[in-house]
């Protein structure tokens, strides 16, 4: 098996339209063939020879108690195939490819007098060790605006207890590189780190919990934080913390797949983030009630 | 029709559920008007029995509607029948069996336990290309071996959906075993999706089947019963490895109905004898992923063989039959009652029961489930087990599962020197036991001669196939393991005399008596979060075949790093178990391997050919859990 290589590519278009396709259509092509390229490494391995000595021995064979005695071994085994599978075909597929898509959100955000539907979902696409990942969030406003959108196209390559992700692109895109997975004590987490030209650097730290109030009710805090190091004032981004996006969300498993659940969420804008959105006359601390379905197929 | 009525007794309200984990009384094979073939086997008095006995044998693979729980659906038949035809063979009979694929895809059988010559086994890949759709395979072999066996696809995830039927053999002497009257109990699971979705779910959430995780209100039960800080510490000793205790079997009752002999409870299958008769039941364990432990309460049960070789007669009340196991047992019911077998799903989540009566139609009660069993330290390969008892968690609900409190089988027959099973562990210190991390790829292997007890002292050469590889399909790697032979596992209430495996003792001395020249280590590995089973770290698809020479006789030594169960079947050679009875080792072809647990087994490389070797949990497997043993 070759090295885990950890390349990566990621997309993320922190556009507030949904319009930039083409990029992503390209890269999901150099990823794919990131992802050939790791698999056919791993099967250009040789087969390895061993020279056992034979056994030669006489000794006969066959069940305890049974009057029949096997057969002496057959001089004719020297014509084993030492190929591992000499039918061709696999006995079993363990290199199967599987696909999964999750919404953990998909859900309305009200606080009365104003709704939002918010969105955050996630596929992958591969085996065991090589995944193209897909992440996707945004809020839709009352107007149809797409806000606050992220799309993100990621290889994925798992390390022990880790996944860890590393991209770049060229453009006005962020590259990034992370880890996600599930930190001691079933945490999820995930930690991102995203720059981009003329010395943007950005973070987003994220994590959940499922905590079972039984096997089926299941509340989930949830909490979402967001760097940047420059300010971007055509994005009414400031530096430093700029966001803090955070939900207790109580769902009910119907089945594994389908799970409907209440809850309440926080968004909060700091600094000069803070600043930026005042002037639009945008809400700096806005607490929803928060209805919705965590989907997955 | 009697069994069609039985529906009416069901409570209305509680119909959809009750029918799902019960099954239908009358469920099975929908052909026609034609319904189900009731497949019980007795000799002389049986009913409808599909038993195929002689040396020539036509087998029809098919897609037949079938319906067990109220939804109708499509399973693979063979002679159109779930599980298949009984096949009886005569030790020392050539057999010929004429296998037709009438699927839409390729199929195969496997002759579970049969020593055949390779290119008779049955393995696509391995063995013979498989048999493709509308053509005929003849398998032709001699046979010289007897005993209780099976057989089944071993081609995708066939076996799961029906592919699958018991195999006898008589042997050609006579047979060492009494009795007036046999049956075969063959369990196994059902579901009614398919399989490719129930592996792609736990792809996704190796957890999807297990609904008896703990909760806040576990939580708050233990903090009064073991109070708050033992309770917090137990749960960050697990949390911490992100494992849970309540991880027993992968798939569990959410989505598996349990048949005995193709039946649901609710049909109970029923078979009959005379009082004071000599009953055999011939136990398979069929299942896919369901490890299960039978007892038939007030009904003491002398297991005679297992894996089809005669062992010592021992009487216990309970067996855990690992999957693709057999074990025949004898009963020997006194009086005109009815007694219930009882084959209760590891993790607790199901159960499949039959009952043996003197009459139709008589029933016994069906006994609650017992507690569901926690993993324990020793699980973990963190416990120190001499006789088998786990050191447990202080954090742990003792009330919720039982500890086997070495209840320990005891021999019926004044030929068993028991001394010789508690003399011979005394190699397994845990403290001596080497510390597996230093396995780790780049460190040396643990020189010290392990296992055995009949072993030589002077250390044998060790070679593995692949080192043990710590990547993302390990995830955990024991620090301490145990031997845990003497134990059957957790989940039994005290007071109940349960088999062990080093209550097996094979009633002849073994047919090889030289000792191995090689000792061969792999690790039993996984990720549990991302379901990859391995041997060693690597799954078969990256993996190099173990190579054996013809005529070579070795010592393989399991150790399982992982927190499951893993039967592993070794095909075509037999795997004696050194379990402390010297040459009268069990011969086995499926040895259940615990969590933490580190075993051996002697293997004679007889049989030159493309050997399968895997674990026979059938996702485990189809993950990965496979190598190729080449004997050549």
């Amino acid at each position: 098996m070759s090295r885990p290589a950890v390349v990566t590519l990621l997309l993320r278009s922190p556009s507030s339209r949904l319009t930039r396709l083409a990029p992503f259509l390209c890269l999901v092509r150099i990823a794919v063939l990131t992802v050939r390229l790791t698999t056919g490494l791993a099967q250009a391995q040789e087969p390895h020879h061993d020279n056992h000595p034979q056994g030669g021995s006489t000794a006969v064979y066959g069940q305890p108690g049974s009057p029949i005695p096997l057969e002496p071994p057959s001089p004719s085994a020297a014509d084993v195939s030492p190929h591992p599978a000499p039918y061709g075909g696999e006995p079993v597929e363990d290199r199967a490819i599987f696909w999964h898509v999750l919404f953990d959100q998909l859900e309305g955000r009200t606080n009365g007098p104003d709704t939002e539907l918010r969105w955050d979902g996630e596929g992958w696409v591969g085996t065991d060790y090589n995944r193209l990942w897909v992440k996707t969030e945004g809020f839709l406003d009352e107007q149809g605006r797409v806000e606050d959108g992220d799309q993100e196209v990621l290889y994925a390559r798992p390390i022990p207890r880790l996944r860890y992700d590393w991209d770049s692109a060229p453009g006005r895109l962020w590259g990034a590189f992370g880890v996600e997975g599930l930190a001691p004590g079933f945490f999820n987490v995930a930690a991102t780190f995203y720059v981009r030209d003329a010395g943007h650097f950005a973070g987003r730290m994220e994590g959940s919990y499922d905590l079972l109030l039984t096997n089926r009710l299941i509340a989930q805090p949830e909490i979402e934080l967001n760097f940047y190091s420059k300010n971007d004032p055509a994005r009414s981004v400031g530096n430093g913390l700029s966001e803090l996006d955070t939900g207790l969300r109580l769902r009910y498993e119907i089945n594994r797949k389908f799970a409907p659940y209440i809850g309440v969420a926080y968004n909060g804008k700091f600094g000069d983030t803070a600043t930026f959105v005042r002037q639009e006359g945008g809400i700096v601390n806005d607490v929803r009630f928060i209805f919705g379905i965590r989907v997955w197929y | 029709m009697d069994r069609l009525r039985k529906i009416e007794d069901y409570p209305a309200q509680s119909f959809s559920r009750r029918r799902f984990v019960q099954g239908l009384a009358a469920s099975g094979i929908i052909a026609g008007l034609n319904l189900w073939r009731w497949p019980v086997l007795a000799r002389g008095a049986a009913r409808e029995q599909q038993v195929l006995t002689g040396s020539e044998f036509t087998l029809v693979i098919d897609r037949t509607p079938v319906n067990f729980t109220g939804y109708s659906t499509g399973a693979i038949t063979i002679n159109g029948s779930i599980p298949g035809p009984v096949l009886r063979w005569r030790e020392g009979d050539t057999v010929t069996l004429a296998v037709t694929n009438r699927l839409s895809e390729d199929t195969s059988i496997h002759w579970h336990g049969i020593r055949t010559p390779a290119d008779m086994d049955g393995v696509p890949g391995l063995s013979f290309p498989g048999i493709p759709p509308n053509e005929t395979f003849v398998y032709r072999f001699p046979v010289r071996q007897s005993g209780t066996y099976w057989y089944h696809s071993h081609s995708d995830f066939q076996e799961q959906i029906g592919h699958y039927g018991p195999l006898i053999i008589d042997p050609l002497g006579k047979d060492p075993i009494a009795y007036d009257r046999e049956y075969v109990v063959m369990l196994s699971d059902w579901t009614d999706e398919d399989p490719h979705t129930l592996f792609s779910n736990l792809k996704q959430q190796s957890d999807y089947y297990n609904f008896h995780q703990r909760t806040a209100g576990t939580f708050f039960s233990d903090v009064r019963k073991h109070g708050l800080i033992p309770t917090l510490a137990d749960r960050w000793m697990w949390g911490r490895m992100n494992m849970s205790p309540t991880d027993i079997l992968d798939v569990s009752g959410a989505t598996y109905t349990y048949l005995v002999n193709g039946l649901p409870p609710a049909a109970n299958w029923t078979a009959l004898f005379r009082p004071r008769e000599r009953v055999r039941l011939r136990f398979i364990n069929g299942s896919s992923m369901t490890i299960f432990d039978v007892r038939i309460p007030n009904l003491p049960m002398t297991v005679v063989q297992t894996d089809g070789n005669n062992v010592e007669p021992v009487t216990v009340d309970e067996l855990r039959i690992s999957v693709a196991e057999t074990y025949d047992v004898i009963v020997h019911p006194q009086d005109a009652s009815a007694y219930t077998i009882f084959a209760q799903a590891e993790d607790r989540t199901g159960y499949a029961h039959g009952t043996l009566a003197p009459r139709t139609g008589m029933t016994a009660p069906v006994p609650p489930m017992d507690p569901r069993p926690l993993r324990t330290m020793a699980d973990m390969g963190m416990g120190h087990m001499p006789g088998g008892q786990g050191s447990r968690m202080p954090g742990m609900d003792k009330g919720k599962h039982g500890s086997q409190t070495g209840a320990v089988a005891g021999h019926n027959l004044p030929g068993i020197e028991k001394d010789d099973v508690s003399g011979t562990h005394s190699g397994y210190t845990p403290g001596v036991q080497m510390d597996t991390k230093s396995t780790t790829p780049a460190g040396p292997h643990t020189s010290m001669a392990v296992a055995g007890p009949s072993m030589s002292s002077q250390a044998l050469p060790r070679s593995n196939p692949n080192e043990l590889r710590l990547g993302p399909a390990v995830d955990n790697i024991v620090e301490m393991p145990t031997e845990r032979l003497s134990t059957a596992g957790e989940g039994f209430p005290t007071g109940r005399r349960v088999l062990a495996y080093t209550d097996l003792r094979a009633l002849y001395r073994g047919t090889d008596s030289r000792p191995p020249t090689r000792e061969i280590e792999l690790h039993l590995t996984g990720n549990m979060e991302r379901f990859i089973w391995t041997f060693d770290g690597e799954k078969f698809s990256d993996a190099e075949p173990i190579r054996l020479a013809l005529g070579e006789r070795v010592r393989i030594i399991l150790v399982n790093d992982s927190m499951m169960e893993h039967p592993i079947h070794l095909h075509g050679l037999w795997s004696e178990l050194e379990n402390g009875h010297g040459e009268f080792r069990p011969y086995k072809h499926t040895i259940n391997v615990k969590p933490g647990e580190r075993l051996s087994y002697l293997v004679s490389a007889d049989t030159p050919g493309h050997w399968a070797y895997h674990c026979h949990l059938l996702y485990h497997m189809e993950a990965g859990m496979f190598r190729t043993v080449i004997v050549s």
